[in-house]
């Protein structure tokens, strides 16, 4: 879960880091008043889950309240990678010497957080020469020792009041980040202003989602939180298919990309979903969709899903295709297949082009399936060999 | 059971160890207690589980107890299998690892990543090694299985036979697909091993390869690898410095993924992944290795089939 700038920087606020104050306003009506309580020059931000705001004009100066008023008019109702600004965040905008970037990740091979602290912040971060960058990895446990955190900053070359306030400010950002179960924690830029005051102009938070249930008190102060994920809003037919796993907990039935394709895709689990797409597009076919079906969903929620992928304009047929199933059993999915394909009003034997669900229950799942005239692969027939047939078998069904 | 000492010469102590004893923690839940009835089937010696407040009961004849340490008192299980709710995992691998195992088995999924992290630190101060959390379990085909690898026991013996090549997977249903690929083909595995699918699991490729270059039994290694993490990258990395003396066979899935718009949330993923994650990258960096990457199943047999 993504937290907004504003959010973000209110979280922090609780454990002793210091910042501009962002005030957020979600309509025109509250830009004249927050500005000459802000007091002027004042910046106005976007307030979305994405980084690179300054890149895309979301984030503006301005030297008077009817320059902010522009402004804010530019900003509210910009579309940002598909999503539309609702919220906006104006404050003041200050004078800095320097900028520094302060974050926290997690370090999958060493399977522990690391705390980053480079000279270059700003925009510039990944582009910061290596004598310019600390990184300490610290323990889950224990967080970041206020000596190891004075060692990064001696490290990149900081000295006097900078290395103690600097290292204070690592120290506490490791305190937030396993406190809040953080994926990620940024503070950048954190500056230096003309009254030598450390403060932080933006900051990024990311909850771990497995992790937000014991987050919830946390989090609640905070206001609205909207699960986001890593790529483009989801589309009318996936958030439909994530209202169909979430019918019942059985079992995953959903977890759709939608594609430009014509030949829908029922497969899984997780690493075979992944397989069978990439051998589906290797043959020269084309995916209407990337879906991941597992853990022994239920008769109806595979019926629900068979028959959403079909209802997508321009889909010839759909092919059925798992890994050797451990759990998931293969009768309740042909069932289901067969429940959806019948609600889509159409024929199962010219719109599957191959069923293969080899492993628990597959005696039974072959029978249902040559019932109703589908042809039906076991293992002998690799993940990608029946990709390859499902390809060929599409092109012959009717748009 | 008896069993053929060659298969347990090296490794076994540390993988699966059939003499010693496997405790279930969380045996009443409906999938454990599934598990254990298909462990059982195909001969894990499975000696006791635990449930708080559920002690003296039975599953599918094993003992409960309340605790971890009552139950090792009584049967001295060396591995533990965790399937219990995730806010519980963490509590229940650090009571497993006070009681001494040496093998812990996380099947649980959604575990936080904290947590994940803070009991990987406890196992290593004790020695204990970790698999998962995440995990579909391990099976030494032929001997015993932990966790629901495989599913119910014809499925297990049609999908695995004993051999010389070791199954290491990101995906719990791939380590069965490319086993019962490798079966079908006359190719026996010595072990595979679902090693979860979460961004941080308790033991990698890299950590698996070097146990397994201590096992007898084992000749060769796929590797099941997908997008993200840097698991891939790690063990490129170790062959380069270190080659090894298993022939080490590679598939990746996912390759679709590297061209889907991802939209990036700050710097610290970047500055600590560099650029790993990919799956074009992490195919040119096991190539640069040494290591065969099939493209597709097919390839697979031309991996094995080279010469080392």
């Amino acid at each position: 879960m993504r937290l907004l700038e504003h959010q973000s920087k209110k979280l922090l606020s609780n454990f002793g880091l210091a910042f501009t104050e962002s005030t957020p306003i979600d309509s025109m009506s509250g830009v004249r008043g927050t500005v000459e309580r802000v007091g002027l020059p004042c910046v106005l931000k976007a307030q979305t889950p994405f980084g690179g705001r300054g890149n895309v004009g979301a984030v503006r100066f301005a030297e008077s309240v009817d320059q902010a008023v522009i402004a804010a008019e530019t900003l509210f109702g910009m579309d940002l990678r598909g999503t539309t600004v609702e919220v906006i965040s104006i404050e003041p905008r200050l004078n800095y010497e320097c900028e520094f970037y302060v974050g926290m990740t997690w370090d999958t091979v060493a399977k522990l957080p690391v705390a980053l602290l480079s000279l270059a912040g700003g925009v510039d971060v990944e582009a910061a020469q290596s004598d310019q960058v600390a990184r300490e990895p610290f323990g889950p446990w224990t967080g970041l020792a206020p000596y190891k955190a004075r060692e990064m900053t001696a490290k990149v070359g900081l000295r006097g009041k900078t290395l103690v306030g600097i290292g204070e400010v690592l120290a506490k950002l490791s305190e937030a980040f396993l406190a809040c179960d953080a994926v990620t924690m940024e503070i950048n830029p954190l500056v230096i202003t003309e009254d030598e005051t450390l403060i932080g102009l933006d900051a990024r938070i990311e909850v771990e989602d497995e992790a937000v249930y014991r987050q919830r008190e946390r989090l609640k102060p905070l206001g609205e939180l909207t699960m986001t994920a890593a790529g483009r809003p989801p589309t009318p037919l996936e958030l439909e298919a994530q209202r169909i796993d979430a019918i019942d907990h059985r079992g995953v039935a959903g977890r759709v990309v939608e594609f430009d394709g014509d030949l829908a895709l029922l497969i899984g689990g997780g690493g075979a979903s992944l397989t069978v797409f990439d051998a589906i597009k290797a043959h020269g076919g084309s995916p209407a969709n990337y879906c991941e079906v597992g853990g022994n969903p239920t008769e109806e929620k595979v019926a629900a899903i068979t028959s959403l992928l079909l209802s997508k304009p321009g889909v010839r047929g759909m092919v059925v295709i798992m890994n050797v199933v451990n759990n998931t059993r293969a009768d309740v999915i042909a069932r289901g297949v067969l429940m959806g394909v019948e609600t889509a009003g159409r024929k199962p034997s010219e719109t599957i082009s191959l069923f293969r669900v080899p492993g628990n229950w597959e005696a039974e799942a072959r029978e249902i399936m040559e019932a109703a005239g589908v042809q039906v692969y076991g293992r002998e027939v690799s993940l990608d060999a029946a990709a390859r047939l499902a390809v060929e078998r599409n092109r012959t069904h009717a748009a | 059971m008896r069993l053929p000492g060659w298969l347990l010469k090296g490794i076994a102590p540390m993988l699966l160890d059939p003499k010693g004893g496997v405790l279930v923690q969380g045996i009443t839940g409906r999938e454990a207690s599934r598990m254990v009835e298909d462990s059982l089937a195909y001969g894990s010696n499975i000696v006791a589980g635990v449930t708080p407040g559920r002690g003296g009961q039975q599953v599918h004849g094993i003992p409960v107890y309340d605790t971890v340490t009552a139950a090792v008192e009584k049967h001295r299980p060396t591995i533990s299998v965790v399937s219990v709710p995730p806010p519980a995992v963490l509590d229940a691998a650090l009571e497993s690892f006070s009681a001494g195992m040496q093998l812990c088995l996380i099947m649980t999924e959604r575990v936080p990543q904290l947590d994940t992290s803070k009991l990987q630190v406890a196992a290593r101060r004790v020695g204990c090694t970790v698999i998962g959390p995440n995990s579909l379990g391990l099976i030494r085909p032929g001997i015993a299985k932990l966790g629901t690898i495989g599913g119910r026991v014809d499925n297990v013996r049609r999908s695995f036979m004993p051999g010389r090549v070791a199954v290491l997977s990101r995906s719990g249903g791939m380590t069965s697909e490319i086993a019962s690929y490798l079966t079908n083909r006359g190719i026996g595995q010595s072990i595979a091993i679902g090693v979860g699918g979460d961004a941080i699991v308790g033991s990698n490729f890299t950590e698996l390869i070097e146990l397994l270059e201590d096992d007898s039994a084992t000749d060769a290694v796929v590797i099941y690898g997908e997008p993200g993490g840097a698991a891939e990258e790690q063990l490129a990395a170790r062959l380069k410095r270190k080659p090894s003396r298993l022939q080490i066979t590679a598939f990746l899935s996912g390759r679709f993924v590297d061209d889907l718009e991802g939209v990036r949330f700050g710097h610290a993923g970047v500055i600590v992944e560099g650029g790993r994650g990919s799956v074009r990258g992490k195919v040119k960096a096991l190539r640069e290795a040494g290591v065969f990457v099939a493209e597709t199943f097919e390839d697979l047999l031309e991996g094995l089939n080279r010469d080392a």
